[in-house]
């Protein structure tokens, strides 16, 4: 099999990238707390999930190895995070846009009349007579159109 | 004459240990054969009995709760047990490592981890049946699933369980592929077989865990509460529905990606003739295992789902016909100026030919969001997916093991029955299913154990055809075990095929090739190469 260069010798990274790349783990997590103190606004949420994508890609390249290794390792893990992302994006098509209303329903929801409370005399005549409209059932025209 | 060689992988080894510590992958294959059949039977007799009291539209011997047990544990075995396992551990262990010219699979120990994992996990499922059932459907859905009283978490761990199995099995599948092909098999001289098996296997290994994961946030819903399906504490139950579909509509390809595999090489070896469009063909496989990631949401489009999430995946639908039709297309393609054959496989193929297209273009009609709303839970969605399941996956795999069964222990079954008990599945399947597109696009809603007297007829006919297929099966079932008495010996290659797997003896050696084989030309170079029948030239 040619394709396979990949060796099984160890590869031995010097202390002082470990260290290196341990000093920065702990500055961001530092800067984590200090921004989570901080209100961004909307950006809350980036700010923190950009440090900790920057740190769990540190892990990744330097103490997984993965900067080093058979570039093949690398796609099945960025596949991996893909699969993942498609999986959270998709799904949040759904829950963060979940109830909205489009044209085509918009309008019988707009003119619907809405109570705060229901008129004391609930019956259908009395409700009918407080939008002057006939319960007559032959009268009466149901719109399909929307 | 042909005859039987005097050692092989069946008598090497003696006594029942020597099975259940193999790490042959022959063995293997076989040890999942008996296992898998064995809950294809019972799956079968759920759905015979579930046939037969909707022979009716009162009550006929089971009561409703009964007849809610009945159908979900016909899905979830024939789901969990039979149809997602099926192809790749029987037919995938038994054959690709000899297709790609390797002694065997990359961990053979893992191999038979996996098929100790699957027997576990049957375990707890056949427990959930002894245990009083589950009346939930296959699909689990929340909330009726974590308020039941049924035996919820034992089918659902048993599942869970039976999930890693299959990511072992597609894990020793992707470094099998890419780590023992003979010298001379490049990837573009790789069967399509192993091609369809290696597409199953990402997909097995990237969204199994998901299923892992979603089975265990409803078992520990159901025990713990912490509510994430539950609105009553912030929860979403439409949530757990895209974590199951994100693993279960790429399960839908896990089965029947296999299924294509197997027909192109059936296609071909019956009708002698090089495959229409070999890249495509593989290319499709990669491509239908990527859009199966994107479509899941069909499955609930009226779930309650945002309008905007139904509208892309309603969208998003659509791309899977395309490396379905390019495949379809190719192997008709195929057959054109073929010297055809109509065996027995053949007339799977032909069969998966018809019943897949009828199955996947109905498919089109439940993808486009307006059509499936007035579809949707009706009997249309059952038929369906038992024609895509049944007619596609099933079919394929009837025909594979037909094709390969010679193979596997040597010797012919017979002809005749064989091809009488192929029609009469096809015919019964037919009648079965075709009966309940009709009565499903009237309104005839799924799952319901008393329906109204205007259904009747439709239903009536739909249970004959079930017994119809009943009896092909059982015929099936009656030549393929005399076979391996009195049938005649197949020799290496009875159909004439140029795969290595045609090319050793039948019933194979232990150890498959005594010397690595060079693979100098391609799978399906019948117009270079020549190779004839071993049942024909004598």
């Amino acid at each position: 099999m040619t394709e396979n260069t990949h060796t099984n010798e160890p590869h031995v990274l010097p202390l002082s990238i470990y260290l290196g790349i341990g000093s920065i783990l702990i500055f961001l997590t530092a800067g984590t707390v200090y921004a989570a103190g901080i209100d961004f606004g909307a950006y809350n949420l980036l700010i923190a999930m950009a440090i900790a994508t920057i740190k769990a890609s540190l892990v990744a390249m330097y103490f997984m190895h993965l900067k080093y290794d058979n570039k093949l390792y690398l796609l099945l893990f960025l596949s991996a995070i893909v699969f993942l992302a498609i999986f959270i994006v998709i799904t949040m098509f759904d829950t963060l846009r979940r109830g909205d209303i489009y044209e085509i329903k918009s309008g019988a929801i707009r003119d619907a009349v809405i109570y705060d409370s229901l008129p004391a005399d609930t019956t259908t005549h009395a409700i009918a007579d407080s939008l002057s409209i006939s319960t007559d059932t032959t009268d009466v025209v149901i719109d399909t159109t929307h | 004459m042909n005859k039987m060689p005097e050692t092989h992988y069946l008598n090497c080894k003696k006594g029942i240990k020597s099975w259940l510590t193999t790490v042959d992958h022959k063995r293997i294959g076989i040890l999942y054969l008996l296992s898998i059949m064995f809950f294809f039977f019972v799956g079968g007799m759920f759905a015979v009995l579930l046939r037969l009291e909707l022979l009716t539209p009162d009550k006929l011997y089971i009561d409703s709760d009964m007849y809610n047990q009945f159908f979900t544990l016909h899905g979830a075995i024939m789901i969990f047990l039979f149809i997602i396992p099926a192809i790749p551990a029987i037919l995938g262990n038994f054959i690709l490592p000899i297709m790609i010219g390797a002694k065997d699979v990359a961990f053979p120990r893992l191999n038979l981890a996996s098929w100790y994992i699957y027997m576990v996990g049957a375990l707890f499922a056949v427990f959930s049946l002894v245990a009083g059932g589950v009346d939930t459907g296959w699909t689990f859905y929340t909330p009726y699933s974590t308020t039941t009283s049924t035996s919820v978490i034992s089918i659902t761990l048993g599942a869970f369980i039976l999930g890693f199995s299959s990511i072992c099995t597609g894990l020793n599948f992707i470094v099998t592929v890419h780590k023992l092909r003979s010298p001379g098999m490049t990837w573009f001289k790789m069967p399509l077989f192993v091609w369809g098996m290696y597409a199953t296997a990402l997909i097995q290994v990237l969204a199994a865990p998901v299923l892992g994961i979603t089975l265990l946030l409803l078992i520990i819903e159901r025990v713990v509460g912490i509510g994430i399906f539950d609105p009553a504490m912030g929860g979403d139950p439409v949530l757990y529905q895209h974590f199951f579909w994100f693993y279960s509509h790429p399960a839908v390809y896990i089965m029947i990606l296999p299924g294509m595999a197997i027909i192109s090489e059936m296609i071909t070896a019956h009708s002698h003739k090089k495959i229409f469009g070999y890249k495509a063909i593989a290319y499709s496989s990669l491509g239908i295992a990527f859009a199966s990631f994107i479509v899941w949401g069909h499955h609930m489009f009226t779930s309650g789902q945002s309008e905007l999430a139904a509208m892309i995946f309603s969208f998003l639908t659509f791309f899977v016909a395309i490396p379905s039709g390019i495949k379809v297309f190719n192997w008709v393609a195929t057959l054109y100026k073929g010297s055809i054959a109509f065996t027995t496989p053949m007339l799977y193929t032909l069969a998966f030919l018809f019943l897949f297209s009828i199955g996947g273009l109905t498919g089109i009609f439940l993808g486009a969001l307006s059509v499936d709303i007035h579809l949707h839970d009706t009997y249309f969605i059952v038929a369906h997916f038992h024609y895509v399941m049944v007619g596609g996956t099933v079919i394929a795999f009837l025909g594979g093991l037909h094709h390969w069964w010679p193979k596997m222990w040597g010797r012919m079954y017979n002809e005749t029955l064989a091809k009488i008990s192929c029609g009469l599945i096809f015919v019964g399947f037919n009648m079965t299913f075709f009966t309940q597109f009709i009565m499903g696009a009237q309104g005839m809603p799924r799952r319901y154990h008393l329906y109204d007297e205007a259904f009747r007829p439709f239903h009536a006919f739909s249970t004959y055809g079930s017994w119809v297929m009943a009896v092909g099966f059982c015929l099936m079932a009656y030549y393929l075990i005399r076979s391996l008495y009195n049938g005649k010996p197949a020799g290496n290659n009875p159909w004439g095929a140029l795969t290595h797997e045609w090319q050793i003896t039948s019933p194979p050696p232990e150890h498959n090739f005594e010397t690595i084989p060079i693979t100098d030309h391609g799978p399906y170079d019948y117009d270079k190469v020549v190779a004839k029948s071993t049942l024909t030239e004598n």
